[in-house]
């Protein structure tokens, strides 16, 4: 029955796409509903080739089911090396303008390139990560298999296909201009279909869990959904110009809207990059550490107090603007308290290792989960700095901001991810090890270096650079022009660049490494093992 | 009378915050409430169980989840 109706939308869908596409008033927007168009007809003979065939689903119920997480592991690799490129590239376009190709004006100059290479990162790369991890450890730490049948692969290249969807917008110049928030109505309605979907499997692979407690990285992938649903579609509230065009005029105006954007742009980095990423260190820490959290009763309040400060947080994006004085006041005193739970995660992730310190020796995979947690601390530090006013006057604008997002983003979200990475390649295609640990550790030193070089660097250019904005001379002139800072901060953006090579080196080494193992790796001996004596 | 956002504003500086402080404290008192140390060190070695396979039958308890472990 149910593959019937699957049928009927899947060739409804088809139908209407190619209406939308034929009636299309912009080139984006019909090229997305060609897009549309192909895949519902391609799903629909797929689906019509396996309609009434049998499916032993008691037979499965005993088994976790791992296929999309494999797929995502893979996405989440590739993802990473892709939306790192585009990195390094437009790094490159930064220091010299002639990589602006003049033949490629309007598809792959910076302005095209950037929103490309932020969502590649943090909604493919980290999104994906986050997907493929959630499907892990949910099972896992619930003893269950995943609820709703096929809603995994759904979920997945349901976001696959809302990345897709994304990055040729924004190529194209398709974006409704709201930060980390750039795709159109219709991608966004898509989004929402698929986020729900996820919200849903989570929900009832939870509901059906053997185990009686909810394992708190589940809490924290649990709030990355919830939260992430409500941002979105808070966020992208929106009157669609027409019904067959891609363009949408913001539901709210003014300071409103601008609020309403950084409600969203900071609980994206709350939500989507922090606790999401913290229910992986939550998992995979104590895992590749084999010991358990270092005290569960931090790590539940390190979740509330994370949940009830950072929503607040966001109006440190718009001081001295025409934001009121006391929201802006608001953000920037919730985000100066925000500094203790994460400190309390912090602390929490790095004494996990307490009598284990030995095992950072050893495991490179452990040292570069540590390193993740250590650049936790650092951003988590930064950032409520530079959200003080005072601070903010010199910071804001400048490349400082820009090292401090990659802090973030590479040394927290990029190297738990890395971990996460080569934990779960030989656990799910059962082999005994990873191909090479050597190569391991050259990625971790290469990401740590490449780090170290791109936070520096945007340090030096940043305060550089706010300090000759604000710089005036007896009269109260200013003494810099705007292209005189630019002129000077070419070498932090060459030596930013040569980072950011670094890192997408290391990369593609795990991208190596990862191939390797699953091709070439000894398969473990039996997979059956016995539960130890404890 | 007084327009929305203002009501909104003044209940969401008080009353509002009040609740979601009061909710906050509960939170975490209940958090460090004596006997929980059993539960959460229990809950603590979830990772630890089930890396291969779901469980087949529900877990009669926290208590006894790791007596259900060694049994298998």
């Amino acid at each position: 029955m149910l593959d019937y109706v699957k049928l009927l939308i899947l060739g409804l869908v088809a139908v209407l796409a190619a209406i939308a596409a034929s009636y299309a008033r912009d080139m984006i927007y019909m090229i997305h509903m060609i897009l549309v168009m192909v895949t519902a007809a391609g799903l629909f003979l797929w689906q019509l080739r396996r309609t009434d065939e049998p499916v032993p689903a008691a037979v499965l119920e005993a088994e976790y089911m791992d296929g999309p997480v494999r797929v995502g592991v893979a996405l989440t690799a590739f993802w990473g090396v892709v939306g790192f490129l585009v990195g390094v590239f437009i790094a490159f376009q930064l220091a010299f303008p002639e990589l602006n190709f003049e033949w490629a004006q309007g598809y792959l100059n910076f302005g095209r390139l950037r929103p490309l290479h932020t969502s590649a990162v943090i909604f493919a790369f980290g999104g994906t990560g986050l997907l493929a991890s959630s499907f892990y450890v949910v099972q896992r730490t619930s003893a269950a298999r995943l609820w709703g049948g096929g809603l995994a692969w759904f979920v997945l290249w349901g976001y696959q296909f809302f990345i897709l969807l994304a990055a040729t917008a924004y190529v194209l110049g398709g974006t409704q201009g709201r930060e980390y928030a750039e795709p159109e109505w219709y991608i966004d309605l898509w989004l929402t279909i698929v986020w729900v979907a996820y919200l849903l499997l989570f929900l009832g692979t939870l509901l059906k869990r053997k185990e009686p407690h909810i394992y708190v990285a589940n809490w924290f992938y649990l709030s990355f959904i919830v939260t992430v649903a409500m941002l979105h579609v808070v966020n992208n509230l929106a009157v669609p110009v027409s019904i067959f065009g891609s363009r949408s005029v913001s539901l709210m105006s003014g300071v409103q809207d601008a609020m309403t954007q950084w409600w969203y742009g900071h609980n994206a980095v709350g939500f989507f990059l922090t606790a999401g990423f913290l229910g992986m260190m939550y998992y995979f820490i104590p895992k590749q550490a084999e010991r358990p959290v270092y005290s569960y009763k931090l790590s539940i309040i390190h979740f509330w107090a994370l949940i009830f400060l950072y929503i607040w947080a966001g109006p440190h994006h718009l001081h001295y603007t025409a934001l009121p004085d006391w929201a802006s006041t608001l953000g920037m005193v919730f985000s100066v308290v925000l500094w203790m739970p994460s400190w309390g995660g912090m602390i929490n992730g790095l004494m996990t290792l307490s009598g284990a310190w030995d095992k950072l020796r050893t495991d490179p995979i452990l040292r570069m989960m540590v390193t993740s947690v250590a650049f936790y601390g650092m951003s988590t530090f930064e950032g409520p700095m530079m959200s003080i006013r005072a601070v903010n006057s010199l910071s804001h604008y400048t490349d400082w901001t820009i090292g401090h997002v990659h802090s973030g983003a590479l040394g927290w979200n990029g190297m738990i991810t890395f971990g996460m990475l080569y934990y779960l390649v030989p656990k799910l295609w059962g082999k005994e090890r990873l191909y090479s640990l050597r190569m391991v550790s050259w990625h971790y030193w290469l990401a740590t270096i490449g780090i170290v070089l791109y936070a520096a660097s945007m340090w030096v250019t940043g305060i550089m650079e706010g300090l000759m904005w604000r710089e005036v001379d007896a009269q109260g002139f200013l003494v810099n022009s705007f292209a005189d800072t630019v002129a000077a901060k070419f070498p932090m953006y060459v030596v930013r660049g040569l980072g950011g090579t670094m890192f997408l080196g290391g990369a593609l080494i795990m991208s190596y490494n990862l191939w390797m193992t699953v091709r070439k790796g000894a398969a473990k001996a039996d997979t059956t093992v016995a539960a130890p004596a404890e | 009378m007084e327009d929305t956002y203002t009501i909104m504003r003044v209940f969401a500086g008080s009353w509002g915050l009040v609740f979601m402080f009061l909710v906050f404290v509960v939170v975490i008192l209940f958090t460090l409430r004596p006997g929980s140390r059993r539960v959460h060190q229990d809950t603590a070695n979830i990772p630890f169980r089930h890396d291969d396979k779901p469980a087949r039958a529900p877990l009669p308890g926290a208590q006894d989840a790791h007596l259900t472990e060694a049994r298998q």
